[in-house]
């Protein structure tokens, strides 16, 4: 391919390969998939073996959410299930990456980072419960809403971040978007604009490698993070199943937005091991011997490999964590099953600020009809 | 002297300006709005005046000006987007009806959403397709959105303030072709409630409600059917969404005829709406089904049709006759 050909082209992962695509040009590793770490020229990380520690508990923790979020589904406790399966390292590394100051602009499978931000897992299960659209407070936790557009956060994201520079504010902005939101307008849109105005915003791409079914060869024909460049701004491409590079990455993009020096394009090459949703047949679209080869770049896998062969973590350590994620998995059993559905007036609640004469006197009505059934039963 | 005679044009400047000095969080944001004062010159000096931070020339996107309007709104702004024509706005129809008007509600309140989406609207200067179309059903249709229209420069001076001071989103309509009418306009006056409809001339015979561009035609009719012997009863509605019918159905029951005029094509249009409304209201004083007066159900026509496509004067008093006529 003439593009490929243009750029240095060696395996993403080596000897793991990308079956489906043509092979790609490198990417920033930190952490090999064998838990190795490795050095990077131009990222570096230094963490003290604290934040290892709590980086892996991130990972697992956020996966025993999401395995205990689908099962929920299964049992008919949530309508449907987002899962993020195989992509906690892309969304703990980008969580962890953001600042106090920072603002988040999620899609609608952000858990991971919704739980670096300190959202309530149940606030998230609240959503796909079908009890509000997001429990969470996306002011208190600087974490928006989930966006179930695609694509369209992005804009949100550009227009805050060119508020943060007009507010002279030391944040910036995170806009997460998949791998199928790169052919959406109003994602090119966002980055023309990020660009124009100098915006501070890093737009996360977690290239899960598909659209619901639909392989990224679709969507682009040139690897993803080189869009930046027609844009002009820098595209960087990382292992977005390696925390730690990812994290760098991230923090590094972030820190240039901050000091100024406007967008970057994040490329988290990465893979969705689960279901688009709960709703979804992956087997339909894609080979088992693809995801088993994925499983061999499992994100959890190479920290824990990592922290054993290192010292930085024992079997203690390991229990310990794995005891929490039960008793996070209880909670948001309980949580859930225990959740109230809201009352019917809560769909009239809050589409205004101020709420028009016309649907006070449609809500009066809803009740009152309501209130019938309610007399005829007892 | 707090009075002037001033254009709808003129008005709008005004009333922008006066909005940005009010509020250092209102920012102005279009295709050519700044050094060119926008292609109607509605904001005609205003980025001299503000700078290029508050009067801003987006690039040309129109999903992106809504899109990072809702961002700023986020941010305690205030955007005011310029959508340079009507037929140019469906390229942001996404960002408005699933973004700015559904994030208060899907935040449960946490997040206000002041955007104004100013659309000049409406046919009748012989202009290119998509210039001359009236979206406004898109929008009344959309729950979270508020829908204006101005008919008038008091209207257009007033309206485009308390519009950019409101809570919630609204998509602001400008009469395009009457933007060089005058009027005297007192700008120290306490001004009408925005979502509020107004008699604008008292009859017995027939109701007429009209928004924006057609107030003036049926005022026009008004006058003709006056001269013979006909009294018409104007309301100019000025609200679209939340609709004010409640002087409507007083004047409907006292009528008892009802004719609803607009320049969109009648199928699922505002008059549609009104006509269901008034009915169910105003059924035991009905002397004649509620008629609707509106363009044909075509894409708008190239303009050497669109004196035959678009209401006039004749046309509501056709209306008039088929209502008298029961």
């Amino acid at each position: 391919m003439s593009v490929s050909s243009a750029t240095e082209v060696v395996d993403p992962v080596p000897g793991a390969g990308a079956p489906h695509l043509p092979r790609q040009p490198d990417l920033v590793q930190l952490l090999t998939p064998e838990g190795e770490r490795v050095e990077h020229p131009q990222y570096s990380l230094d963490l003290d073996a604290d934040e290892l520690r709590d980086l892996y508990r991130d990972l697992a923790l956020v996966r025993r959410w999401d395995v205990e979020a689908t099962a929920l589904q299964r049992q008919g406790e949530l309508g449907i299930w987002a899962s993020l399966l195989g992509q906690e390292a892309a969304q703990v590394g980008a969580g962890r990456a953001l600042q106090p100051g920072d603002m988040a602009f999620p899609t609608y499978r952000e858990h991971g980072v919704a739980w670096t931000r300190g959202v309530d897992p149940l606030h998230v299960i609240s959503l796909f419960r079908g009890v509000d659209n997001g429990g969470w407070d996306p002011v208190a936790t600087a974490f928006n809403l989930y966006t179930v557009v695609i694509g369209a956060q992005t804009l949100h994201a550009t227009g805050y971040a060119m508020g943060l520079q007009r507010d002279g504010a030391e944040g910036a902005v995170l806009a997460f978007l998949g791998d199928g939101a790169t052919s959406q307008g109003e994602v090119n849109e966002a980055m023309i604009w990020a660009a124009s105005f100098s915006a501070p915003v890093v737009f996360f791409c977690q290239n899960n490698q598909y659209a619901i079914s639909v392989p990224l060869e679709r969507q682009s024909r040139v690897p993803l993070y080189q869009r930046a460049a027609g844009f002009g701004f820098p595209g960087v491409r990382v292992d977005g199943n390696d925390v730690l590079a990812v994290l760098a990455v991230t923090r590094a993009a972030l820190a240039a937005a901050r000091e100024g020096q406007g967008p970057t394009f994040v490329e988290a090459f990465t893979y969705r091991m689960g279901a688009h949703t709960t709703s979804d047949d992956p087997t339909r679209y894609r080979l088992a011997s693809e995801l088993e080869e994925w499983k061999l770049r499992d994100p959890i896998a190479r920290v824990k490999a990592y922290l054993s062969r290192s010292g930085t973590a024992d079997q203690d350590f390991f229990d310990a964590v794995e005891a929490e994620a039960d008793e996070l998995a209880a909670r948001i059993r309980r949580g859930t099953t225990e959740m109230p559905d809201p009352p019917g007036t809560a769909m009239f609640d809050q589409v205004f600020a101020e709420q028009t004469p016309h649907l006070a006197a449609q809500q009066a009505a809803f009740e009152a009809y309501q209130a019938t059934f309610e007399e005829a039963s007892e | 002297m707090s009075t002037q005679t001033l254009t709808i044009g003129k008005a709008l400047n005004l009333g922008l300006r006066r909005a940005m000095e009010d509020d250092a969080k209102v920012v102005l944001m279009g295709e050519d709005i700044g050094r060119l004062g926008g292609v109607f010159r509605i904001t005609d000096g205003l980025q001299k005046d503000f700078g290029e931070d508050r009067v801003v020339d987006t690039p040309l996107a129109e999903a992106g000006i809504l899109g990072t309007a809702v961002g700023l709104a986020m941010r305690g702004y205030r955007p005011v987007c310029e959508i340079q024509f009507d037929g140019f706005v469906f390229p942001a129809y996404n960002q408005i009806v699933t973004q700015v008007a559904k994030i208060h509600a899907r935040s449960r309140g946490r997040l206000a959403m002041p955007v104004v989406i100013r659309i000049p609207f409406g046919g009748g200067i012989g202009a290119v397709e998509h210039h001359s179309e009236s979206p406004e059903a898109y929008f009344a249709h959309t729950p979270g959105l508020k829908v204006v229209a101005v008919s008038n420069p008091v209207d257009a001076y007033w309206g485009i303030q308390q519009a950019i001071a409101h809570p919630d989103p609204i998509v602001f309509l400008e009469p395009k072709r009457r933007y060089w009418d005058k009027a005297e306009v007192d700008t120290a006056a306490t001004p009408d409630p925005l979502f509020a409809s107004r008699l604008v001339r008292g009859g017995d015979d027939v109701t007429v409600l009209a928004y924006g561009p057609m107030v003036k035609t049926v005022l026009q009719a008004a006058e003709a059917a006056a001269e013979e012997g006909r009294s018409l009863e104007v309301v100019d509605l000025r609200t679209i969404s939340p609709l004010d019918l409640d002087p409507v159905v007083d004047s409907v029951r006292r009528t008892g005829r009802c004719v609803v005029v607009h320049e969109a094509p009648v199928t699922l249009g505002l008059g549609a709406e009104i006509a269901a409304r008034v009915t169910e209201a105003c059924f035991h004083s009905l002397e004649a089904p509620v008629l609707r007066v509106g363009g044909y159900d075509t894409p708008y026509p190239p303009s050497k049709l669109e004196e035959e496509y678009l209401p006039d004067l004749d046309r509501v008093l056709d209306a008039v006759d088929r209502a008298m006529g029961f």
